[in-house]
């Protein structure tokens, strides 16, 4: 005769101190998650939160129309234009070069190579005054290189080339720790059955390569975008700060902190912000439209 | 069947040179030019005017107050940033539960967002006009221009690091070993204390490496909440600034060159640390 | 069948753990609905099922690592479930071994003495005798100071559960222990296991989802299916009366053919048996198995079959025919096949141990 239990009774059900509807949380027996999760909420609402409310609630001090008025005056708008139209030309010029920098490390093997992949992250591990005194020190027309471009008639520093120039240097290493890691994994399969097909090395990089590395390419570029746009210290001392010409919206802000608008330094931040999420959000879906061709 | 004559192979009639070393020098020339340059230029200008005005200029009273304000906010930031990275790290990678997405979005924050508006918002809360603005002032705080201001916005911009660097490698980890602890009878404290930091520590470390460097040299955020009082609330970066303002073009880059010195070792470990202890990194760190 | 373990009624056999009424989802997804089992001290009991069947789930929520929505777990008279992991004395050994992979083999073993509070910690020299006796129970001696990676995957294993067993351990929970070894491993390591289950006497709860293993380990063996337990026995009773088509199917080959059952008779197409005991009467699904047949030549008593096709399959006989339209393969015993089977002739075969379910 089988062994077999038929179900008695339920005996006295395990007391549930959260009931089924509340429970947001499986039950985990590892012990330290109220005191883990709860460190990084109060943390995240008194570091992030809470400030970012007050950034969002105190243009709304002067009014709709008080922000319009101030993001479309003059100096503010210029700002703002070449802030963002000196990013984007700064991230996009990144990408062929990160692009060469990371094929050569990954593809290549030569002498200083190792040392060469270790200095990619400078821009991003020096501090970024430090980058902008000695990049205003090479482009002003007394340094060695700014000496050289005004012989050429090129005014490099206190001008938007000089801008360009310092986001260009914070904005490689983005690029390139972006592609290299997809360069090493490029199925080097496909690329030798592309020759073997009669494509040459031009065709190859164009159909076989750039698609594979679209993405992260697409992905290191926005990284260097939303960084540039941002950039304070490394632009501060290059640009010139010539109003309409060659401030950077960040100096907006702090001038107009200088000033006491609160509200007005509150609303060109919010604008930056927005800008920015849209223009990442337009990335990103670029990013998801690529990644879907790229699946056979 | 007689043998067939050996025909040398014929080669393919174009010998297309490579590219390899064009790419390698043209490469080269962009790091040189672009990335090492300005590093070089740091100590060329420190030392222009010989060793001793080098030293001289770091003697200065401000400089050394400067210094020991950066590491005096650094030495508070890093470990509290430390403490979140570790604590968001755990919450996040042992345990199931709805909103982790909206966490880690929240946690990447700091890096969508301008330096200067990470300061702008410790104004707007604990400026003079600030929301608690009034309060403060009657109470006879201050927080903006003042020690604190610079630590907030300090936290602010540097908080993910530590955190961004244990999530991936913990939920990659997963909870077994701890589970494993707990069946043995550690407690929870023993449990993360001989089981999970072990496990961690590179990357912990490599986080704190990273955090630091940032802390140290911020520029933006903390110009913002500082108030450029010499001696008092300029931390090394700021110095540097009022210096260079100044027109004392040694005494400036020879501040930059001690955040520069920093620069490079911070980058010396982080290299070490890849190159040795990869494995245990964060997944995306081995390159 | 090996394991045999007489099923004893009541009895004075302690009961180590008793299961009742284990209820719990995840979700919208019932792992577990209402299971309720009993195992005897020093038994080694097996949790079989496919996947989702809730074994590990069980096994889980004996270990702590699980909260169960309802139910209750006592094992030694106490309640269980109001116990926390720590104070279980539940020894486990996971599937991918969890072992501690930044401690060397005899730190991993001696961890759970050495979290052990100050009262009831052993000496150090305590603590380095019990590592290398059980060392040398898992034959593993000279590795004590090798570190996980540097140990194959057998040797890992046996590290699991020489930690789970330093603890003295009142149960031992075995999560699919040998899922991630290749055959050869698993076949060493099972007949290990046996032994060493044999010289401890621990009570083990063990879950798996491979038959063969659960069957040849085993003392009783527990079936699970969809979160529900389906029948409980000695391996050979499991597998000589399974209780539903589920089991039979699951626990071996199996060949079907519909049937009735009146009268104490069991009829299928035009032949005609007696029927198994206690098969209730109508429609009924006819269960045997591959290699318990009986071969007749064509104008014998049987099932007519039509062979088309034989192979060699190792000491067996395969034999593929066609049988009331359906195709099946059954087996010869012995490296000979049975006189008058060939490829194109009609036979009759005859069900040995037919077992019957009622149909739909």
């Amino acid at each position: 005769m089988t062994d077999r239990f038929t179900a008695g009774p339920v005996v006295r059900p395990v007391t549930d101190p959260w009931p089924r509807r509340t429970r947001l949380v499986e039950h985990s027996i590892l012990p330290g998650f109220k005191l883990s999760l709860g460190i990084t909420l109060v943390y995240l609402a008194l570091i992030v939160l809470i400030p970012l409310t007050a950034l969002a609630l105190r243009p709304w001090e002067i009014g709709l129309d008080g922000i319009v008025r101030t993001l479309t005056a003059p100096r503010v708008a210029a700002a703002l234009k070449i802030s963002f139209g000196v990013s984007l030309a700064a991230a996009l010029t990144n990408a062929p070069l990160g692009l060469l920098v990371a094929w050569t490390l990954t593809r290549y093997r030569f002498p200083g190579r190792r040392l060469l992949d270790a200095l990619v992250d400078l821009p991003f591990a020096l501090p970024t005054a430090v980058a902008g005194i000695a990049l205003t020190a090479i482009y002003a027309p007394t340094g060695p290189l700014g000496a050289l471009a005004a012989k050429i008639g090129l005014k490099t520093a206190y001008s938007p080339l000089g801008i360009f120039i310092a986001l260009v240097f914070i904005g490689l290493p983005f690029v390139v720790r972006s592609v290299q890691p997809v360069l090493q994994d490029l199925d080097k399969d496909v690329e030798e059955a592309a020759q073997t097909l009669g494509a040459n090395d031009l065709q190859r990089v164009f159909y076989v390569v750039i698609p594979g590395i679209g993405p992260a390419l697409l992905s290191g570029i926005s990284l260097a975008f939303a960084r540039a746009v941002g950039e304070y210290g490394s632009v501060i001392f290059i640009a010139g700060n010539l109003p309409l010409k060659t401030e950077i919206a960040p100096l907006l802000i702090v001038i107009k902190l200088e000033q006491y608008d609160y509200a007005g330094a509150a609303a060109i931040g919010l604008a930056m912000l927005a800008i920015s999420f849209g223009a990442l959000a337009a990335m990103n879906a670029m990013q998801i439209y690529l990644a879907r061709r790229g699946r056979t | 069947m007689t043998a067939v004559a050996s025909v040398p192979a014929s080669r393919p009639r174009s010998f297309r040179p490579s590219i390899a070393p064009v790419l390698i020098l043209a490469t080269v020339l962009v790091m040189g030019g672009l990335i090492l340059m300005p590093l070089f230029v740091v100590f060329h200008d420190a030392l222009a005017k010989g060793l001793g005005a080098y030293f001289t200029s770091l003697k200065e009273p401000d400089a050394i107050a400067a210094l020991k304000l950066t590491l005096f906010v650094a030495a508070i930031s890093v470990p509290l940033n430390a403490m979140f990275g570790v604590s968001a790290a755990w919450a996040i990678s042992k345990f199931e539960f709805r909103g982790k997405t909206v966490l880690m979005t929240l946690i990447d924050m700091p890096f969508s967002i301008s330096p200067v508006v990470s300061g702008l918002v410790w104004v707007l809360l604990f400026g003079a006009q600030g929301f608690f603005g009034t309060w403060l002032a009657d109470h006879d705080l201050r927080i903006i221009y003042a020690v604190p201001g610079l630590v907030l916005a300090t936290i602010l911009v540097t908080f993910p690091f530590v955190a961004r660097e244990l999530i991936p490698l913990m939920q990659e980890q997963g909870a077994d070993e701890e589970a494993a602890a707990l069946t043995l009878g550690a407690s929870g404290l023993t449990t993360f204390w001989r089981v999970t930091l072990p496990n961690i520590k590179w990357a912990l470390l490599y986080g704190v490496l990273l955090c630091n460097a940032r802390a140290m040299g911020e520029f933006g955020a903390v110009s913002v909440v500082s108030g450029h009082i010499r001696g008092l609330t300029n931390t090394l970066p700021l110095h540097v600034e009022v210096l260079y303002n100044d027109y004392d073009s040694v005494g400036a880059f020879a501040a930059a060159s001690i955040l520069a010195g920093l620069g490079i070792i911070t980058l010396v470990l982080k290299t070490v640390l890849e190159w040795r202890h990869a494995g245990e990194l964060s997944p995306g760190r081995k390159h | 069948m090996p394991g045999s373990f007489p099923p004893a009624a009541n009895t004075d056999d302690t009961l180590a753990l008793e299961i009742r009424g284990i209820s719990k989802q995840f979700g919208r997804f019932p792992a577990l609905k209402d299971v309720s089992l009993q195992a005897r001290d020093k038994e080694f009991l097996a949790l079989l099922g496919p996947s989702g069947s809730g074994k590990t789930t069980l096994l889980r929520v004996l270990a702590g690592l699980e909260q169960p929505d309802a139910g209750e777990v006592r094992f030694g008279g106490e309640d269980f479930l109001a116990l926390p992991v720590r104070q279980r004395k539940v020894g486990m050994v996971f599937q991918h071994y969890a072992l501690f992979r930044h401690m060397t083999v005899a730190q991993n073993i001696a961890f759970g003495l050495t979290v052990r509070k100050r009262s009831e910690k052993p000496s150090k020299a305590e603590i380095k005798d019990r590592v290398a006796h059980l060392l040398e129970l898992v034959q593993l001696e000279g590795l004590d100071k090798r570190f996980p990676s540097q140990l194959s995957g057998g040797q890992r294993q046996r590290v699991a559960l020489a930690r789970a067993l330093a603890i003295e351990p009142k149960m031992l929970l075995l999560d699919e222990p040998f899922g991630a070894l290749d055959a050869q491993v698993r076949r060493e390591l099972r007949r290990w296991l046996r032994d060493l289950h044999e010289r401890t006497g621990v009570t083990t709860v063990f879950v798996t989802h491979d038959q063969e293993e659960a069957l040849d380990l085993a003392d009783r063996v527990a079936i699970l299916k969809d979160g529900q337990l389906i029948q409980l026995g000695a391996p050979n009773e499991v597998y000589e009366k399974p209780a539903t088509p589920f089991v039979f199917d699951f626990l071996g080959q199996a060949c079907r053919l519909p049937g009735t059952v009146d009268a104490g008779r069991l009829r299928i197409a035009d032949w005609e048996s007696e029927a198994p005991k206690g098969a209730q009467p109508g429609a009924v699904e006819v269960f045997f198995r591959p290699d318990e047949v009986a071969f007749a030549p064509a104008d014998g008593a049987g099932l007519a079959a039509e062979v088309f096709a034989v192979a060699q399959r190792g000491p067996d006989v395969r034999i593929d025919c066609r049988i009331e339209g359906e195709l099946m393969e059954l087996v010869g015993h012995g490296p000979t096949l049975p006189p008058g089977v060939a490829p194109g002739l009609s036979v009759r075969i005859k069900p040995l141990r037919p077992t019957v379910y009622p149909a739909g």
